[in-house]
């Protein structure tokens, strides 16, 4: 079997926007993936994730690229591009920090459901954006799933003092489910990273 | 895929003697964008998870040719040119069916995004992105205009060589790549602290090569860039 050897990553620059999100941005150029990962009448929980991405001085980064994966409620991941169509859920979603005044990033989806007895309900993350030479890997988990937390395969991989900066926070919004995410690259409170 | 299902499929481990580092002090903008803290291991089955073909159904015809997919009334200025290559694993297969996303700079070294604030001029027929699938031997081929270069503040009198920012997916969560193709005897190259960040064995896997096997007689030069993922390891089933 030949070796290749894997080409190397190299950073999204500052400028992707009309290629990687352009709807989002305003081009004229259709986005193959949006802030929505699944339309309001897929089934589920309907909710919102916000948050900022902090660089190592504590400033908001408004020029990176967030990709977020999760399962539908049921537990399932998206296997083909038509089983979308049908059930509205997408499972992807693909949302810059350049259009919000606060850098702010907000993605619709629905609450992940279980995909095993050891995996608490998550929303896998990537992480993008001029200076970072390499995409970083993330995940979200909710605050309110304490008892599936303590089962979590990779929870139990994360020093319990860094948890936290894996959970997503409920914000007291009245007429909507939504949560808060914030990403700091450094600092005490550094998000958790993966060798995924 | 239930994640506590076993999965014959083993994604082949990052390569990290092929990627630059998170801190590149060169490249300033690292300095505070990179995780301090080492990266924590996750089991398989996330990395392993199989990522459907997203976006598909929704490509444009035109989606893959630089030089029409934005024209308003006429073509783009700038040297023509052809991109295509393969989209190989670690084991020489093909990626089929798997999304290539590209962006770039005008023939001036123009980025349409409102941040740029170059003083080159905007082309009106020309957006500088683009998008397709790769076939049933993992090739992808995009009709373009070769990029400018254009100054940035890394440094003093930097200059970005000529480059196109291309996004994949491959067929896993843990195939993603981002990265970004340059061209063959650049003068940029030594001086530019993204490709000099990146480790000097693999650099050259960054440089496409002129081909005229991809060169079109009598319309545009042709660039070959074959892409390597991370890809499958096949392990006996029980």
């Amino acid at each position: 079997m030949p070796h290749l050897k894997q080409t190397p990553s190299q950073t999204i620059g500052p400028f992707f926007a009309y290629g990687l999100c352009p709807e989002q941005y305003n081009f004229e150029l259709k986005s193959l993936f949006t802030p929505i990962l699944a339309e309001r009448h897929a089934a589920g929980q309907p909710i919102t994730i916000e948050g900022r991405v902090y660089d190592g001085s504590g400033q908001a980064v408004n020029d990176a690229v967030i990709e977020m994966m999760q399962a539908d409620a049921a537990g399932r991941y998206v296997q083909a591009d038509a089983d979308i169509e049908a059930s509205g859920f997408k499972g992807f979603a693909r949302v810059g920090t350049g259009t919000d005044p606060q850098a702010r990033f907000m993605v619709e989806t629905i609450k992940p459901g279980t995909t095993g007895a050891a995996s608490a309900p998550h929303i896998d993350v990537i992480v993008m954006m001029r200076g970072m030479l390499l995409h970083a890997y993330t995940r979200i988990y909710f605050e309110e799933d304490t008892a599936a937390h303590s089962r979590d395969a990779v929870l139990a991989a994360v020093p319990p003092e860094r948890r936290a900066t894996l959970i997503a926070r409920r914000l007291p919004y009245a007429n909507r489910a939504a949560y808060e995410f914030n990403i700091y690259l450094q600092g005490p409170d550094e998000t958790v990273f993966f060798d995924v | 895929m239930d994640g506590s299902t076993p999965h014959p499929i083993v994604l082949t481990p990052r390569d990290w003697d092929a990627h630059p580092p998170y801190r590149y002090p060169d490249y300033k903008s690292s300095v505070l964008r990179s995780p301090s803290l080492p990266l924590i291991s996750l089991d398989e089955s996330l990395k392993n998870r199989h990522a459907p073909v997203y976006g598909a159904s929704r490509l444009g015809p035109l989606d893959h040719d630089l030089t029409r997919n934005a024209a308003k009334n006429g073509a783009p200025l700038g040297e023509r040119i052809v991109v295509t290559g393969r989209v190989l694993d670690e084991g020489g297969r093909p990626v089929r069916n798997t999304l290539v996303e590209i962006w770039q700079a005008n023939a001036a070294g123009r980025y349409v995004h409102q941040g740029d604030q170059h003083d080159a001029p905007l082309d009106p027929n020309f957006l500088g992105a683009g998008r397709c699938l790769t076939d049933g031997e993992g090739r992808y081929r995009f009709l373009t205009i070769k990029p400018g270069a254009y100054p940035w503040g890394n440094h003093a009198n930097a200059w970005r060589t000529n480059h196109i920012h291309f996004s994949l997916f491959g067929d896993y969560f843990g195939s993603r790549l981002v990265t970004q193709m340059y061209f063959p005897g650049d003068p940029l190259l030594q001086l530019d602290p993204i490709f000099q960040g990146t480790p000097a064995r693999a650099r050259e896997r960054l440089v496409s090569r002129f081909s005229l096997d991809a060169t079109q007689e009598g319309y545009a030069l042709g660039y070959e860039f074959d892409i390597v993922l991370r890809g499958a390891h096949q392990t006996p089933t029980e």
